[in-house]
């Protein structure tokens, strides 16, 4: 296969495929935590990063990395000592964050809307080989912590009140977890762009859901389809010159489709399987009750 | 029992404990001792302040005043927390991806793996607990999938997986089957007659009257009663319980003490 020959392939077949494992593994704490729409706003943070990697002439990818991480312990800390008005707060670095990026990558003399747009949307053909080492070592990190600390970070998702009770250290806990999601958006961020990390999150995991039951199955499916994807978003953008992140996007939302109309079969067979299903009609009649003709929950329906 | 105060140290000791929610003092001066076996029922009606106070036990509402120790040891410096099993109030144990009843239970056993990978010894702990409220055939189905009062019991194991030696309840019996309702109480009265101790947040007594020592009865955020369990009238005959709905007469009066 000629795609696997080419060096600037060969980076972003690499690159993806360590989106596809972190994306998704972080992604999963995200969602137990009601928390789905967290990568969108650090990938909004994620921007003046990149504006601050162009302005100083150091590489994006690290500028990124701070900058994010630095943004998501502050939208941790909002959430966790969170007065009322903290939805505003939380508005105010999302768009802070982008209006920010946008005006450092003018103020800089390489900088331009056309580099920025590689960020935003992602351009795996401009991969670098400075750009894969920051990926691997960034997507090593978000593996060592999603795998090691799964059932501490579980419990903390699960219940975090109850978490507390067992004595884990919860509060750095949750710092791990929206430092880890920071670090993933920023090693998505070349391959799915900024606009689309948070979806390679999400998508995977609601699309694993459909078919899963257990936090373990979930993970596992979750990561499985989210390499799936990537690949074969990656291989399809070389082969029909289509932007690589849209592609793995709407893809994850195609196997998400698939999963669901499969789910919906797969869950009664299972409901009868587990217990014998109860007789359809109450078999002892109540003298007095109306018949099910004249209840009037029923009136709308012919 | 109170006839025999000093019989050991207490497990549980709030002194004149103040607490507020926002500006609302919720509690005003609680004192509440619970001694090592006793079971001990913390009743009152709806904002009378009994969630708060056994929050501010396990440190999840902090003090404005008074003080509380677990095991003879000062709240702030309790970290022995395996020793405690907390069972919250909530109507759910699912959260937003599946879990199977095994992996919810097993998150209570972190009290003492802590950072480390569970042992044998860990796992076997986790289906005891799960044997214990009577879920054992079911601990690899997803939680989602389960019926109100079987959230509760697998809450329950989940605070009995650390093998606790205080287990504090807030409204177990709430939203609960009668059938569930039986499991709760025998699941009880098998870790009383082990020789834990037990503090239950109750709105009334129900089948879980028999096991239960001692009843302290809050109002407005004072204890109002501490002695043996009413004798229940009726369900509803409790000293101070005037079970308070959102659109009872006696709301503004209630608001208007603390205010």
């Amino acid at each position: 296969m000629e795609i696997l020959q080419l060096a600037f392939m060969q980076r972003a077949l690499l690159a993806a495929v360590l989106v596809g494992i972190t994306a998704p593994a972080v992604g999963i704490y995200l969602v137990q935590r009601r928390q789905a729409l967290m990568g969108d706003g650090i990938g909004h943070v994620a921007m003046t990063g990149v504006g601050l990697g162009f302005l100083l002439s150091t590489n994006p990818v690290w500028m990124a990395a701070a900058v994010s991480v630095a943004g998501a312990i502050t939208m941790e800390l909002i959430r966790a000592y969170g007065r009322t008005r903290g939805d505003i707060a939380l508005a105010l670095l999302f768009y802070g964050g982008m209006a920010g990026g946008v005006m450092l990558i003018n103020l800089s003399p390489t900088g331009s809307n056309a580099n920025l747009n590689s960020y935003l949307f992602g351009s795996l053909s401009t991969v670098s080989e400075e750009d894969v080492t920051a990926i691997c070592v960034l997507a090593a990190f978000v593996i060592l912590v999603t795998l090691g600390l799964r059932r501490q970070l579980f419990a903390v998702s699960q219940d975090e009140e109850f978490a507390r009770v067992t004595g884990l250290p919860v509060r750095a806990l949750n710092l791990l977890i929206a430092v880890t999601a920071a670090v993933t958006v920023t090693v998505a961020m070349r391959v799915v762009g900024l606009l689309l990390v948070s979806a390679l999150m999400v998508v995977p995991v609601a699309a694993a859901q459909q078919l899963a039951r257990s936090f373990r199955m979930t993970f596992t499916l979750a990561v499985l389809i989210g390499t799936g994807v990537t690949l074969a978003g990656t291989a399809t953008s070389y082969y029909q010159d289509v932007p690589p992140g849209a592609t793995i996007v709407l893809l994850a939302i195609a196997v998400f489709v698939v999963l669901t109309g499969l789910a919906a079969p797969l869950a009664r067979r299972r409901a009868r399987a587990a217990e014998p299903a109860p007789a359809a009609a109450c078999d002892v009649a109540v003298a007095g009750a109306p018949g099910p003709a004249d209840d009037d929950v029923r009136v709308g329906k012919p | 029992m109170s006839s025999e105060p000093a019989r050991t140290e207490p497990v549980i000791s709030v002194r004149s404990a103040t607490a507020s929610l926002g500006s609302r003092p919720v509690l005003r001066g609680v004192d509440l001792t619970v001694h090592g076996g006793e079971v001990v029922a913390l009743l009152g009606a709806n904002g009378s302040g009994k969630s708060t106070a056994v929050r501010s036990m396990i440190g999840q509402v902090p003090l404005t005043g008074g003080s509380i120790t677990l095991f003879g040891t000062e709240l702030k410096r309790f970290r022995d927390w395996s020793r405690v099993g907390y069972v919250p109030q909530r109507t759910t144990a699912a959260s937003g991806v599946p879990a199977t009843i095994r992996e919810v239970v097993s998150s209570g056993r972190l009290s003492r793996t802590k950072l480390r990978w569970p042992s044998r010894a860990d796992r076997a702990a986790v289906e005891r607990a799960i044997g214990l409220v009577g879920l054992a055939d079911r601990a690899k189905d997803s939680v989602s999938a389960l019926s109100g009062g079987q959230h509760q019991r697998v809450l329950i194991a989940r605070a009995l997986a650390a093998d606790p030696e205080l287990l504090i309840m807030d409204e177990p019996m709430a939203g609960v089957d009668l059938a569930s309702q039986e499991i709760l109480a025998s699941t009880l009265r098998e870790q009383v007659a082990g020789g834990a101790t037990v503090l239950l947040v109750l709105h009334e007594l129900g089948p879980l009257e028999p096991l239960i020592d001692r009843a302290v009865v809050l109002r407005d955020g004072c204890v109002v009663h501490d002695g043996p369990p009413p004798r229940a009238v009726g369900q509803h005959a409790l000293p101070g319980h005037d079970h308070v709905h959102p659109h009872a007469a006696d709301e503004p009066l209630r608001t208007g003490l603390l205010t």
